[in-house]
């Protein structure tokens, strides 16, 4: 096929119809109507009545989509070029004797006001967006709708959560909240990618709320300015539908446990010191709870933190990015979520090892022998600093 | 002889090595030879009367021990035994 041949001589040698014209004989319902652009731009929008082939498949495929070459087709790609070739290579290597491309393409269509199908629940915009989402079979359009739908809530806009955030933003999540109460240091910057050189010293909730909004509009992000503590904790988790625990302490890491299993709600949680991480996705009942597997916190020397040991900032986004992958996951319902596994990675080595978690029948906040807990004692936690300083002494 | 896999937070006591070679045929045997042959983990893996501290997770391979045998699970040479304490790093 001469793809190289100038389009103007293509097209000389093919009939063009206008969009108007080519409506009203589709309507009289005779010819055959075929869209040759790519999957993802079918996805957008594309004609009624239409059947995909893409370019680099008319001579393999369009005698299966139109196997009378006597019939009258009808081609239209985005702008009348593609379908213009494809429409001249029917007709001048492949038999066909009515083929015709519709001038100016699905552009000039739309230009001239005539309908097309297109997703339901996003915009143009979005559907030019997220297009690469939505070419995945696994994903669609069903799934970014329940991206754009869905509520996640970080705790940390920090090393971990600046990458989840990012990322997350990017793939439409509709509602990003943001709980923390620090400003952007200067030594952020190594691996908390959201923030800025000339945003040091600023709220670090609203430093990552420009940088979303700057990679995208769709996305309301809610800023939480303040630490979880016993009081605020199911006011603030409550409106999420998961919660992704990037905390820098162990007190804020149980109490976000115990308060996400009271509510039922899903946390994918990872942690970093200086070249490994661990991640994990905690789904009550369904699996083990951040308690099955450490039932208790270690005392300090053992749990330094990333301000006193240093952490490669790399880690942060490899970590941080695995917990956004397991949002989007648990957001679409698709894939395997890392349900009672843990996942460590070693940067050094380069190498993930995973570990079984089993829910613990005796664990203190989702075993099997645990009260359930009275509306009036839902709010009420135990103290998580005497718990985890306990531990230290212990 | 079983591989033992050291935490970052225990690397200073074993010269900086992230694998050490075990000796002993149960999980706490393991851990009781690499306790006296680098004393300084000693105190991080057991409480003083000789318990595994409840905050050190130890696995078998990929199970972890609680749901085996404990510190009596057998160990064979091909095995790894991964000591596995809890980080808090998120970095605000």
């Amino acid at each position: 096929m001469a793809t190289t041949e100038p389009i103007d001589l293509v097209k000389s040698r093919i009939e063009e119809l206008d969009p108007a014209d080519a409506r009203e004989e589709l309507s009289s319902g005779d010819a055959v109507l075929v869209d040759t652009r790519e999957q993802h731009e079918w996805d957008e929008a594309h004609l009624e009545g239409a059947t995909l082939v893409r370019p680099a498949e008319v001579e393999e495929r369009i005698g299966d989509v139109v196997p009378d070459r006597s019939r009258r087709a009808i081609l239209y790609c985005r702008v009348g070029n593609r379908s213009a070739r494809a429409a001249d290579l029917m007709e001048s290597e492949l038999g066909y004797e009515d083929v015709a491309s519709i001038a100016g393409g699905i552009e000039a269509w739309q230009g001239a006001g005539l309908p097309v199908v297109a997703p339901e629940g996003m915009t143009r915009e979005q559907r030019m967006r997220y297009s690469r989402h939505t070419l995945l079979p696994e994903f669609g359009v069903e799934g970014q709708l329940k991206l754009l739908n869905a509520k996640v809530l970080l705790v940390g806009a920090g090393g971990l959560g600046s990458p989840a955030a990012l990322y997350l933003a990017a793939a439409g999540i509709g509602t990003l909240g943001l709980v923390d109460d620090d400003e952007v240091d200067a030594s952020n910057l190594q691996r908390q990618v959201i923030h800025t050189t000339d945003r040091v010293g600023m709220p670090k909730t609203e430093s990552a709320r420009i940088s979303i909004e700057a990679l995208n509009p769709d996305v309301e992000v809610v800023q939480h300015r303040t630490r979880l503590d016993a009081d605020n904790i199911l006011e603030i988790i409550g409106d999420y539908d998961v919660l992704v625990d990037g905390a820098d302490n162990f007190p804020t890491r149980y109490l976000l446990n115990d308060a996400s299993v009271r509510l039922r709600k899903p946390v994918v949680s990872a942690s970093i010191l200086a070249f490994d991480g661990q991640l994990s996705t905690f789904v009550p009942y369904e699996g083990p709870c951040y308690r099955c597997l450490y039932p208790t916190p270690p005392p300090p020397e053992l749990a330094p933190s990333c301000g006193a040991a240093g952490v490669l900032g790399v880690m942060a986004g490899v970590m941080g990015l695995l917990q956004a992958n397991e949002v989007i996951k648990l957001a679409a319902g698709i894939g395997e979520p890392l349900i009672g596994r843990l996942l460590l990675y070693d940067s050094l080595a380069t190498r993930f090892t995973e570990l079984k978690v089993k829910r613990d029948p005796d664990c203190p906040v989702c075993g099997d022998h645990v009260p359930e807990i009275p509306e009036s004692e839902l709010g009420k936690f135990p103290d998580y600093e005497a718990f985890c300083a306990g531990a230290a002494v212990g | 002889m079983p591989t033992v896999k050291i935490p970052p937070v225990l690397r200073a006591h074993t010269g900086g090595d992230a694998e050490v070679a075990g000796s002993g045929d149960t999980v706490g045997d393991v851990l009781r030879a690499l306790a006296a042959a680098h004393p300084g983990t000693a105190q991080q893996l057991f409480s003083a009367d000789g318990d595994l501290n409840r905050y050190v997770n130890v696995y078998l391979n990929d199970e972890d021990v609680r749901v085996l045998q404990g510190l009596e699970t057998p160990v064979a040479d091909a095995d790894t035994v991964v000591i596995l304490p809890a980080m808090a790093g998120g970095a605000y």
